[in-house]
């Protein structure tokens, strides 16, 4: 991605060219289908989408079931709507995202300018818990939760949410760390600046892009957790992967296919919003994520 | 590389050797979370895999009977058997439309700027979502069969959703959907990698096209395949929000996965020993994975 290909080596004929367009049209056709789908079957009534034409724009225009959706569909046995639920959400993934980079940058400038014996070993420990099946902790976690007092609430779930996020943010911050001049660092401290001075005054000011890296992908992945919402937060503290899925789920009453789409639309437009306007940054992360080391 | 060692302090006074051991008190906190909620709680679990826990974890050793036990229930077979189908299907599924849609982006095309975000947007949702569209949309009385229908194809069927042998299939499309156009961005990358002198001298010497991708650019690639396996298949041993979105594991138990599995076993059930062992195995595949995985990543960099 660094080095981009001022000129492409190989050649194509025209009619390989044609059919290269149609590829990747189509295929862009693919991947917007669904998200058309559910944006304008949320702009129907009920009765259009049984009728068979889910594919046919609206013939009455209505926002009837994003209403519906936001603030008086059945979720689990409440007609509350989603919106305590993306509130939920919101009041769960700020603290998580903030407290998880903050101790990753800290964690990823320990482990490149302050190297010590063990320190790869103990990134290494790190890394690999980015990638435990979260099942594993799903029954300890349960029961260190009820001993806190927490289990059920939202304060619990930002807890797990900060646990399990130290891995990748110090994966991220350590990458990028590694890549800055030590010598900067060694000088400032023979001038006698301390750990957290050095830290403040020079690490961090050239910190920007990694910190919206960490930023979005933490508040994509915990946004989108589902797992841990299940099952540690009960009827009221859900967050809105939960809502939504028991909204669309639920087996009692007609079946709002209207509603539901609006719904997962607004379930999908926080991530989304993020993805359109630093898109640049998510797929850094992905790459950060994926391509260790 | 140390830019400074904490053992050797230069001055004896307090300060400084608080200076010296702030690093790693700075770093101690992450490393107590990380010893306790995921090696220690790794190791409780593993524990429980050995005990007869049911609805409460119980300290009762039983040896290996729940894993005996586990390796003869009907929905363990199922959840195994899916995991298969699945993950072997998404990742060959996946790396193909990922490939070819990185290698036709990267013939000078243009309107790439637009198309790239297009690829790579369902990255960005919750597969709660994403299980929400293609649920419907492949539903037989309103999606995919209702509108072909309605369009006079009278005789269009397309019912996999709804049946025990075909559902864990849809489950592969709405996977595929979502991550192929991430091994697209991973390929993408690799590709703009490559030094482009080698090609021109591939070019000059007359190799065509095809063997120019396949001699020369495809093997230079390998991190990248290497890369997009890992992560794939340790997204499809992962994989439980899909599942439950889509289908439930339903219809019956025909789409259960070992996510779903352990799930099941441990808080609906109350076979929390059973469930134990699965998430134990889980583990252990991914680890399998990951860990030469990460040991070489982390080896190479040295």
């Amino acid at each position: 991605m660094a080095v981009a290909s001022t000129e492409n080596a190989v050649r194509s004929s025209s009619v390989a060219r044609a059919f290269v367009y149609l590829f990747l049209l189509l295929f862009a056709l693919f991947y917007l289908l669904p998200f058309g789908i559910m944006l304008i079957n949320s702009l129907k009534p009920l009765e259009e989408i049984t009728g068979g034409g889910m594919v046919a724009l609206p013939q009455n225009w209505t926002i009837e079931p994003w209403l519906s959706a936001w603030s008086t569909a059945q979720i689990g046995v409440q007609p509350t709507g989603l919106r305590p639920y993306f509130i939920n959400s919101i009041m769960m993934a700020v603290p998580a995202v903030i407290l998880s980079t903050v101790v990753g940058a800290l964690n990823g400038y320990v482990l490149t300018k302050w190297r010590f014996r063990g320190d790869t070993l103990i990134f290494g420990l790190l890394l690999f818990s980015c990638f435990i099946p979260f099942q594993i902790v799903l029954i300890p976690m349960a029961r260190v939760l009820g001993i806190l007092q927490i289990a059920g609430t939202t304060p619990g779930l930002i807890l797990v949410h900060f646990v399990y996020g130290i891995g990748f943010t110090t994966l991220y911050f350590r990458n990028y760390y590694a890549a800055f001049p030590t010598e900067l660092v060694r000088a400032a401290q023979i001038d006698g600046a301390g750990f957290f001075q050095i830290f403040w005054r020079i690490m961090l000011p050239s910190s920007g892009p990694i910190i919206a890296v960490s930023f979005i992908w933490q508040f994509t992945n915990i946004w989108n957790d589902f797992l841990f919402g299940a099952s540690f937060a009960s009827g009221g503290s859900a967050p809105m992967t939960v809502a939504l899925n028991n909204l669309v789920n639920s087996s009692t009453g007609v079946r709002e296919y209207n509603v539901h789409f609006a719904g997962a639309i607004m379930a999908a437009a926080p991530t989304l919003l993020v993805y359109i306007v630093a898109g640049r940054y998510f797929v850094r992360g992905l790459m950060a994520g994926s391509v260790k080391g | 590389m140390a830019a400074t060692d904490g053992f050797s302090a230069s001055g004896s006074d307090f300060r400084t050797r608080l200076q010296n051991w702030l690093p790693k008190i700075v770093l101690a906190p992450s490393f107590a979370i990380m010893v306790i909620f995921v090696y220690g709680f790794i190791a409780f679990t593993i524990y429980l895999s050995f005990t007869d826990s049911r609805m409460l974890p119980s300290y009762e050793w039983v040896g290996w009977q729940n894993y005996d036990r586990l390796f003869r229930i009907r929905q363990w077979d199922t959840s195994v058997v899916n995991l298969a189908i699945f993950a072997s299907l998404y990742i060959v599924i996946s790396t193909i439309i990922g490939l070819m849609l990185a290698i036709f982006l990267d013939q000078k095309i243009r309107g790439e700027g637009v198309l790239r975000p297009i690829f790579l947007y369902p990255m960005a949702l919750s597969f709660i979502v994403t299980g929400t569209a293609w649920k419907w949309m492949l539903d037989p009385a309103i999606g995919l069969e209702a509108t072909m229908r309605l369009w006079g194809w009278e005789s269009f069927s397309f019912g996999w959703i709804k049946d025990g042998d075909m559902a864990i299939y849809t489950i592969v499309i709405a996977a595929v959907w979502q991550s192929s156009g991430f091994v697209m961005a991973m390929f993408l990358a690799g590709l703009r990698g490559i030094d482009n002198e080698i090609l021109k001298a591939a070019q000059m010497d007359g190799a065509s096209n095809w063997n120019l991708y396949r001699r020369i650019i495809l093997p230079q690639l390998r991190p990248a395949f290497l890369s997009a396996f890992v992560i794939l298949s340790h997204l499809a041993i992962k994989s439980y929000d899909l599942v439950v979105a889509m289908t439930d594991g339903g219809p019956g138990t025909s789409t259960w996965m070992p996510a779903v599995f352990m799930y099941e076993y441990t808080f609906t059930r109350n076979q929390m020993g059973i469930g134990a062992s699965s998430a134990v195995i889980m583990l252990m595949t991914i680890a399998a994975i990951m860990v030469p995985y990460l040991y070489a990543e982390l080896r190479e960099k040295k």
